[in-house]
Formats: structure tokens, C-alpha cells, sequence
């Protein structure tokens, strides 16, 4: 068993809002990567996946506030960090963030090296700025961007390489964790798997020590990630390896998020796809029970009653459903 | 088999050309297509492969640089702001971006009622127009009275979308281009808008031009596809042909581009 870099115990944040209703958005999530993993967090838009990643860089500016729980990365709580000293101590050479519309994150009028400087400076005031080019254009080197990206502005770059490029900006201080919130919802396929392929070698070449990949494609998850955790309105609903989840989901919204996938393979087409009915729950009144059991083919009068607890299986799995293994096995095999 | 349909829309020679001199960008060179009514047809592509210019170009948004647009069967006339909203009454867009398509200042109720008038009914009585936007928002499993007296902003990407779909339930146009329809929005509300584009073309026998990046999408919803390379067909024909035995290179790679779940995916190629 590796070295654990991120720990996260009973992590709960809010939103507030303007009528003071509290907005739970990250309710008790608890999680744990070691060296040299990565985990994937999938489920459906406004399910919490973004304010996960917010919560855990210690990002909590108003209308986010911080509740109860802890945040340990690599040995450190910073759970109760003021968000200046979590900028100061934490972003960059801790944990580094790649925002969903990185693509836009690059001032126009400022060179690539520019914003190299500036992330270097904000940690190690001294360095020169001819070490900094030096160490810039051996990593863009290694990462496969030509090193003529560092003297040119963002808007000579196209999206592809834009994103790439601030994923190269975003690890340059070798993280210890890396968030990847939806980096590559925006490109098309070709340039996608050039950034998966990026963030691969970030990973075996040891310049980020673990990486959490935020996104809503199953697939891509499937062949990037090592464990898969879904979310449903702030709560984990099921956490396993990427194997176990595709193959073998238990939790019935996993089911039905595998039932979503489109590939060009044969048999897809004119298969009907298992689309989950109605939408997620407000989260300023969340149901009492199963926060699923509105749109859950199997649920019971019980499910809507009773708050559900997380249950570990005897291989590890997590999955927050009243259901045995075995009573789900069989429910799935009479389909 | 789909010969026999009717025609419905057909390009000759179509090009367009940005700019002029040294600097000029063929952005769409030469296509020449034949969509034929109560099809799904799907336009394959990167970015940057002139999909977007194309269904400017068959919208009449941007002018045409050389060749020519039939339109069921005419040579299609927009030289006049009249000439072109009756062609708009044939032809309707939905977006990629479901939260810049509305006017934020019409609340739905308004927006749905506005499709009732253009398409010639604004005489019918109030209940009538009521229980057709009922029927409307029913089809795209919306609840009318949920939505009456809201804002566009007030609702989900998803269901934004779906409402976007509402629209063109309500308009009857002969073909619905929709341009990356589903990029914006997640894995889940996709199949539903998938499903409802497959419900518009077997329902009431509505022509969809599906333009997209994701071939596995193309795939499950077209009945044609057509792949775009740098302003050009590089390879079309019916779906299975197409993408399950290609022949362009260019769709070889776009099919091993996408991440499989039942094979191993290749990173090496990039």
C-alpha cells in the first residue's frame, strides 16, 4: 500500500444563498488516493462535482463556506486554512487546479512565459527568469509542446493547445495533487486524447503524485482513471475500481449512468438508451431519505423514510443503497 | 430505399471562401450532398473542419461564395428579407449553447407563444394555443404548468435544451439543423435529447441535419453520415457502412480517437 497523498474525512460545505437557505452541496464525502493513483468522479451536472474540487483547494470565498470535515493532504490538515494562506501555501505546490474553461483562463495580452513567471515568483521569489525559461522549455519539451508556445500569446493557440498549455502552467511546481475539473469537455475527440495522454505521462513520469479527473464521460473515466466514485446530489453513492464500476455496477444510478454511454462500436445503434427519468433534487430541501429513491426503478416505502448509510463490501467497494449485493445481482439479472 | 423519399435539400458545388488574396481560408471547398425528407443525417468533424460554416451557409445566415442550394427541388431564393423568412418556416436551428439561445427577458410562456404566431395560428383561441403547448412541452417530458411564469435562466442546461426542442415541435419546420445540440450538457440529459431528435424523425417525419464532433453519437442517432475533413467529404454514406467498415483514414482515426469501454484504447497514435 502506497503513501496516502489526499485524505478526505466527512467533507461538508455549503453554498449560502440570498434568502438564507442553506445550499449542502458537499454532504459528508469521504475519500482517499494514494502515490502514483487517480481517481475519477463522475455524475450528472449539479450534482457537487465542481464544488468538490473547490472545496478541496481550500477555495472557500463567499458564497462558500466551509462546515465540518478534513482535508489532509499528504500528512498536512489544511481543512481550516484561511483562503489567502491556502493560496500562498497550498495552490501550485500542493494541490494545482485545472479550472473547466482553462481555455479562457490565459490574459490575451500577456506571453505563456509570463504567466510561468508569475506562478514560479508567487513560491519562489528568487529564481531568475532565465532558470525559469530553462526549466519551462525542458518540461514543455517532455509534455510534447513545442517550446515556441512559451514567447507566443493565447490567442495564436488553438483550444487544443490552449488547454494543454495551461496544464503544463498548472503542474510546472510538480503537485502533489492534481484537479482536473472537466479539462476536456470542450475539445473535440482528436484533441481530447491528446490531453488525456498529457496528464498520463504527467502521472508515470512522477511530476504529479496523484490526480483527481472530474468529468461526466463514463469512457473516458474508464481508461484514464484507477477507482471511479460517482456523485448524486453531494453525496457518494458508489465508489470502486474503474473495472468494478463499468462492468459490475451496484448503486442504481451507476446503472444508469452506464445505460447513457454511446461509442462507435456495433450494437449500439438501435439499442434504446436507458436514460434516467426526471431530474436531481433540489438541494435547499433534500428528501429525507434516498436522495435517489424519486427516480429509482426499485424503490420501496422504506427507501423514502430512512437516510441510507454507506455500505462497504467485503472487497472494498462503497455503495449507499438499503439493497444486499446479492438482492441487486439478482433484481439486475431478472432484466 | 432512401431514394425513393422526397428531396429536401441539395448542394451543388458549394464552397466558401473567407477572406481574399494571400490570406484567404477555404473554409468549405466544393461539397456537393443530397439530404432526402425524414432522414437524420449526421455532419461529422474537428473543429476547425468548416462543419459550423456549412450550416451558416445552409441557414442563409452567411452568404454563399459559389455553387448552389436547392431546396426541395428549387433553386433556393433568400435575395429578400420576405424570401427569407419563408425559407426560415422550412429550416430551424438549435444551438450549442442553450443558455445564449433565449431572450432573457421573455419569460417561456412568451417564447412558446411567439412559435404559435409565426407559424400562422395566432388567431386560434387561448385554450387552444394552451393545449398545444401543453402537447408541446409534454413531448420533451416537460410539465407546462411547472415551467409557466419562469425565466429561460431559471431552468437547467438539459432542460433548456429540451424546451429549445419544444420550439421546433411547435414550429413544424421540414428540417431541424442542429448544431452540436448536445456538447454543452451532460452524459445523462444527452440520451434524452438524442432520443427526442429520434421521436421528431419518427413522429412527425421531420428532416434533422445533426452536426456533431463525437462519431459515436453519429452512429447511434443517423441514418446517413457524412465526414468532414478540411472543407471537404472525405467519406459518406449510410451509418453502419460508414463507421463500422470506413475507408478515409481521416475516419479511422476519428473512431479510434473516441474512448472504448470493451477494447483497449491506444494513446500511442496521437
Amino acid at each position: 500500500m502506497g503513501k496516502v497523498m489526499l485524505e478526505v474525512k466527512d467533507l461538508k460545505t455549503k453554498y449560502v444563498t440570498r434568502l438564507r437557505e442553506d445550499v449542502y452541496a458537499v454532504d459528508g464525502v469521504s475519500l482517499k488516493i494514494e502515490e502514483g493513483k487517480s481517481l475519477g468522479v463522475a455524475g450528472e451536472s449539479g450534482c457537487g462535482k465542481s464544488t468538490l474540487a473547490l472545496s478541496l483547494m481550500g477555495y472557500y470565498f463567499p458564497p462558500l463556506h466551509y462546515i465540518s470535515g478534513d482535508i489532509i493532504v499528504d500528512g498536512k490538515n489544511i481543512s481550516g486554512m484561511k483562503p489567502d494562506d491556502v493560496r500562498k501555501k497550498v495552490l501550485g505546490t500542493e494541490i494545482a487546479y485545472i479550472p473547466q474553461a482553462a481555455m479562457n483562463a490565459l490574459n490575451p495580452t500577456q506571453k505563456i512565459i509570463r504567466f510561468i513567471e508569475d506562478v514560479i515568483h508567487a513560491h519562489e521569489p528568487k529564481m531568475s527568469k532565465k532558470d525559469i525559461y530553462d526549466l519551462a522549455k525542458e518540461r514543455f519539451g517532455i509534455l510534447g509542446l513545442p517550446a515556441e508556445v512559451l514567447e507566443k500569446h493565447a490567442v495564436e493557440l488553438s483550444g487544443g493547445m490552449k488547454q494543454r498549455t495551461v496544464i503544463a502552467i498548472s503542474t510546472i511546481l510538480s503537485p502533489k495533487v492534481l484537479i482536473a475539473d472537466e479539462p476536456s469537455s470542450a475539445l473535440d475527440v482528436t484533441s481530447q486524447k491528446m490531453v488525456i495522454k498529457m496528464m498520463r505521462d504527467l502521472m508515470e513520469k512522477g511530476y504529479i503524485k496523484s490526480m483527481i479527473f472530474i468529468t461526466h464521460e463514463l469512457p473516458l473515466l474508464y481508461n484514464v482513471t484507477d477507482d471511479i466514485m460517482v456523485m448524486y446530489a453531494g453525496q457518494i453513492v458508489e465508489l470502486g475500481t474503474a473495472k468494478e464500476m463499468v462492468f459490475d455496477p451496484l448503486h442504481p444510478y451507476t446503472k444508469g449512468l452506464m445505460g447513457s454511454i454511446i461509442v462507435p462500436e456495433e450494437g449500439v445503434r438501435g439499442k434504446k438508451l436507458a436514460a434516467i427519468p426526471g431530474t436531481p433534487p433540489n438541494l435547499k430541501h433534500p428528501p429525507k431519505g434516498c436522495r435517489f429513491a424519486e427516480r429509482c426503478k426499485y424503490a420501496t416505502p422504506t427507501c423514502m423514510g430512512m437516510e441510507i448509510p454507506n455500505i462497504e463490501t467485503a472487497d472494498g467497494r462503497v455503495y449507499r443503497c438499503l439493497m444486499s449485493e446479492r438482492k441487486i445481482r439478482g433484481v439486475y439479472e431478472n432484466e | 430505399m432512401s431514394e425513393t423519399r422526397a428531396e429536401c435539400l441539395r448542394g451543388k458545388g458549394l464552397t466558401k471562401i473567407f477572406g481574399s488574396g494571400n490570406k484567404k481560408t477555404v473554409a468549405v471547398d466544393h461539397v456537393d450532398f443530397d439530404f432526402r425528407e425524414g432522414e437524420i443525417i449526421s455532419i461529422v468533424g474537428e473543429s476547425g473542419s468548416g462543419k459550423t460554416t456549412l450550416s451558416k451557409m445552409l441557414l442563409g445566415l452567411i452568404s454563399v461564395t459559389e455553387g448552389e442550394i436547392y431546396y426541395q427541388g428549387k433553386l433556393r431564393d433568400i435575395s429578400s428579407g420576405r424570401k427569407k423568412k419563408e425559407y426560415w418556416k422550412g429550416i430551424q436551428p438549435i444551438f450549442q449553447d442553450p443558455f445564449s439561445s433565449y431572450n432573457m427577458f421573455n419569460k417561456i410562456d412568451s417564447v412558446l407563444l411567439d412559435c404559435i404566431k409565426m407559424r400562422g395560428m395566432g388567431k386560434l383561441s387561448y385554450e387552444q394555443k394552451f393545449k398545444m403547448m401543453e402537447e408541446a412541452c409534454s413531448f420533451v417530458n416537460l410539465e407546462f404548468k411547472e415551467l409557466t411564469n419562469k425565466y429561460p435562466f431559471e431552468l437547467s442546461g438539459g432542460q433548456m435544451q429540451r424546451l429549445m426542442i419544444a420550439r421546433i415541435f411547435l414550429l413544424r419546420p421540414k428540417i431541424l439543423l442542429a448544431d452540436e445540440p448536445t456538447s454543452m450538457i451532460d452524459a445523462c440529459s444527452r440520451s434524452t435529447i438524442l432520443d427526442m431528435l429520434l421521436k421528431l424523425r419518427d413522429e412527425i417525419q421531420m428532416t434533422v441535419i445533426f452536426i456533431t464532433h463525437d462519431i459515436g453519437l453519429a452512429y447511434y442517432i443517423s441514418d446517413k453520415v457524412y465526414i468532414m475533413e478540411h472543407g471537404k467529404f472525405v467519406e459518406s454514406g449510410p451509418a453502419e457502412e460508414c463507421i463500422l467498415h470506413p475507408t478515409a483514414d481521416y475516419t479511422k482515426r476519428l473512431i479510434s480517437d473516441v474512448p472504448k469501454i470493451y477494447e483497449e484504447w491506444d494513446l500511442s497514435t496521437v
